[in-house]
């Protein structure tokens, strides 16, 4: 299957300061969920941050290659990149509080990307903002249309960002973090819920999250991140059944699992981190971003 | 015992339906809430968030005051005391919260931070009564010096529970403190919260919403559900053997890594 998004020898830094993305390279297939794994620091957001164009004006992309559907997005002029990538990718963050405009009702929220930027009109925006909250299982449409932000549980504000992503038909979404701040029984049913969607629509996902028990559940390959560097890359079957690097191992080590109560908590052992910092020195010798 | 607490109702005023003029409407949080707490038990709370568990605790550290019922600390009837009675009780009930870069002050050294409550509670040898929570949550000595900020969020976690534990209480509260952390930090903070529990002969109310996390620590689970408690059970046997449809719920519900679990 051909990647519609490809990540290649991506190399982020802190303008004149330490190293953020160290040659990532990535590849999602058209209808695939990609998990990107990590520790707070690791980088993953950044990924995100920097395929969509939202990364913070201290740092800048020093190396690589971003090939979206057989286009190269780097090279191109920053006006054709937003323009591309706003038609054809969109988000789901972490936070739906802080993502949705306290001020405004949720209707026009959802329909105002598709007017202003995909040219829609009003009505046709409406309609498909109706049918993506049905299809996300939002009960009394009509009335949540109308609705506040702070009107709406977390639960509903999730699915609504979720239909809000999918309204224009992108073909690649970022999902980051989407369920952190979710309680269990309501993070399954996003997650279920984000499956169903991607599955229907054919989307590629990239999908940032640090819970490994997640990733098991919605991600058909994935990538671990320490240090801004990929350490291994996986189908997930595979990955927990033998995970190959020792900071992937330690990982799953450090995990809780409830079925497992006497099973000792191993914290990711100092020799560990040596060794992947060791690693990470390594390449940027050779790299040449000391 | 070293709670008792019986019918504990607590609420507050909605303040999203208020009327322009007249008093808001309360909603009823805690719904009569009975349990007793042994010495020496770690007790885990679990629910969903809106469940209450955040509002039980605080209750029973009485920073929120109940509408009805009573809360017993060690014999003592503290559900009503006033502020100045209670001040003396504090030293004996201790919290450690769940973000401590904002329950920690930026503006002081990790020494001062844990001398500060020493300091209001009139204890003696504070210098050396720090020294020694530091070595405890097993970090160096020369941290004392240092600002939160340079500290990592498992460190400043210890310092968290380095300040509950210098106050030698009878009894913890801990409000989600391991959320926030990566999973190899929270490893870390787990494991040797537990032997502290051990060595010092804590009572640990241990509030999360990962049972996963729970079923490591605790030895008895308390799972409320919409200001109730739905079940009330030994470790071992609330997961072996769950009897409500909730708890039964919030189980299913976990992600376990391991990709022959599948419910997506």
């Amino acid at each position: 299957m051909s990647a519609y998004l490809s990540i290649r020898n991506l190399t982020v830094r802190l303008k004149n300061g330490p190293v953020i993305l160290r040659s990532v390279s990535l590849e999602v297939a058209a209808g695939q969920v990609h998990g990107l794994v990590g520790e707070s620091g690791a980088g993953k957001s950044m990924i995100g941050k920097t395929l969509l164009g939202t990364l913070p004006r201290a740092m800048e992309i020093t190396a690589g290659e971003i090939w979206l559907d057989g286009t190269e997005l780097l090279s191109q002029s920053p006006a054709d990149r937003r323009r591309r990538i706003g038609a054809t990718a969109a988000l789901i963050p972490q936070d739906p509080l802080t993502a949705l405009n306290p001020s405004k009702r949720i209707g026009p929220q959802i329909t105002r990307r598709l007017v202003d930027i995909l040219g829609w009109t009003a009505a046709d925006a409406d309609a498909r903002a109706r049918e993506l909250l049905d299809e996300v299982q939002i009960p009394q449409i009509s009335r949540v249309m109308r609705s506040y932000p702070h009107e709406l549980s977390g639960g509903m504000r999730q699915r609504i960002l979720i239909a809000s992503a999918f309204a224009a038909e992108p073909k690649l979404i970022i999902a980051d973090e989407p369920t952190t701040a979710l309680d269990v029984t309501v993070q399954k049913q996003i997650l279920r819920l984000i499956r169903n969607m991607q599955h229907r629509h054919g989307t590629a996902l990239l999908f940032v999250t640090h819970d490994l028990g997640v990733v098991s559940k919605i991600c058909d390959t994935l990538s671990v991140l320490y240090a801004g560097k990929v350490v291994e890359e996986a189908r997930m079957q595979r990955f927990f059944m033998r995970p190959i690097h020792p900071y992937s191992q330690a990982l799953l080590a450090a995990t809780p699992s409830y079925l497992d109560p006497e099973g000792s908590l191993m914290p990711v052992p100092a020799n560990v981190i040596d060794a992947v910092e060791e690693e990470v020195r390594f390449h940027d010798i050779r790299a040449g971003t000391r | 015992m070293m709670y008792e607490i019986r019918d504990l109702r607590l609420s507050f005023p909605d303040l999203a339906h208020k009327p322009l003029l007249g008093a808001a409407p309360r909603v009823e949080v805690l719904k009569g809430i009975s349990f007793d707490l042994p010495k020496g038990t770690v007790l885990g709370i679990v629910g969903g968030s809106g469940s209450g568990k955040s509002t039980l605790g605080r209750a029973m550290l009485r920073l929120l005051k109940p509408d009805a019922g009573s809360i017993r600390f060690d014999g003592t009837d503290i559900t009503h005391m006033d502020e100045d009675a209670l001040r003396g009780m504090r030293r004996r009930f201790q919290m450690i919260f769940q973000d401590p870069m904002s329950s920690l002050n930026p503006r002081r050294r990790v020494g001062g931070l844990i001398a500060g409550p020493m300091r209001l509670h009139r204890m003696d040898n504070v210098d050396a009564r720090v020294k020694e929570a530091l070595d405890m949550v097993g970090l160096p000595q020369s941290f004392a010096a240092r600002y939160p900020h340079e500290l990592s969020g498992g460190q400043r976690q210890r310092v968290g529970i380095a300040r509950a534990i210098a106050l030698r209480p009878d009894f913890i509260l801990a409000d989600e403190i391991v959320s926030g952390l990566d999973v190899s930090s929270q490893a870390q903070v787990l494991n040797f919260l537990g032997e502290l529990v051990r060595d010092l002969g804590l009572t640990l109310a241990f509030i999360s919403h990962d049972l996963s996390v729970i079923r490591r620590l605790c030895t008895r689970v308390l799972v409320l559900h919409q200001g109730e408690i739905v079940e009330e059970a030994d470790t071992a046997q609330l997961f072996d053997a769950p009897r409500a449809d909730y708890t039964r719920e919030l189980l299913s519900a976990i992600p376990l890594p391991d990709p022959h679990q599948r419910w997506v």
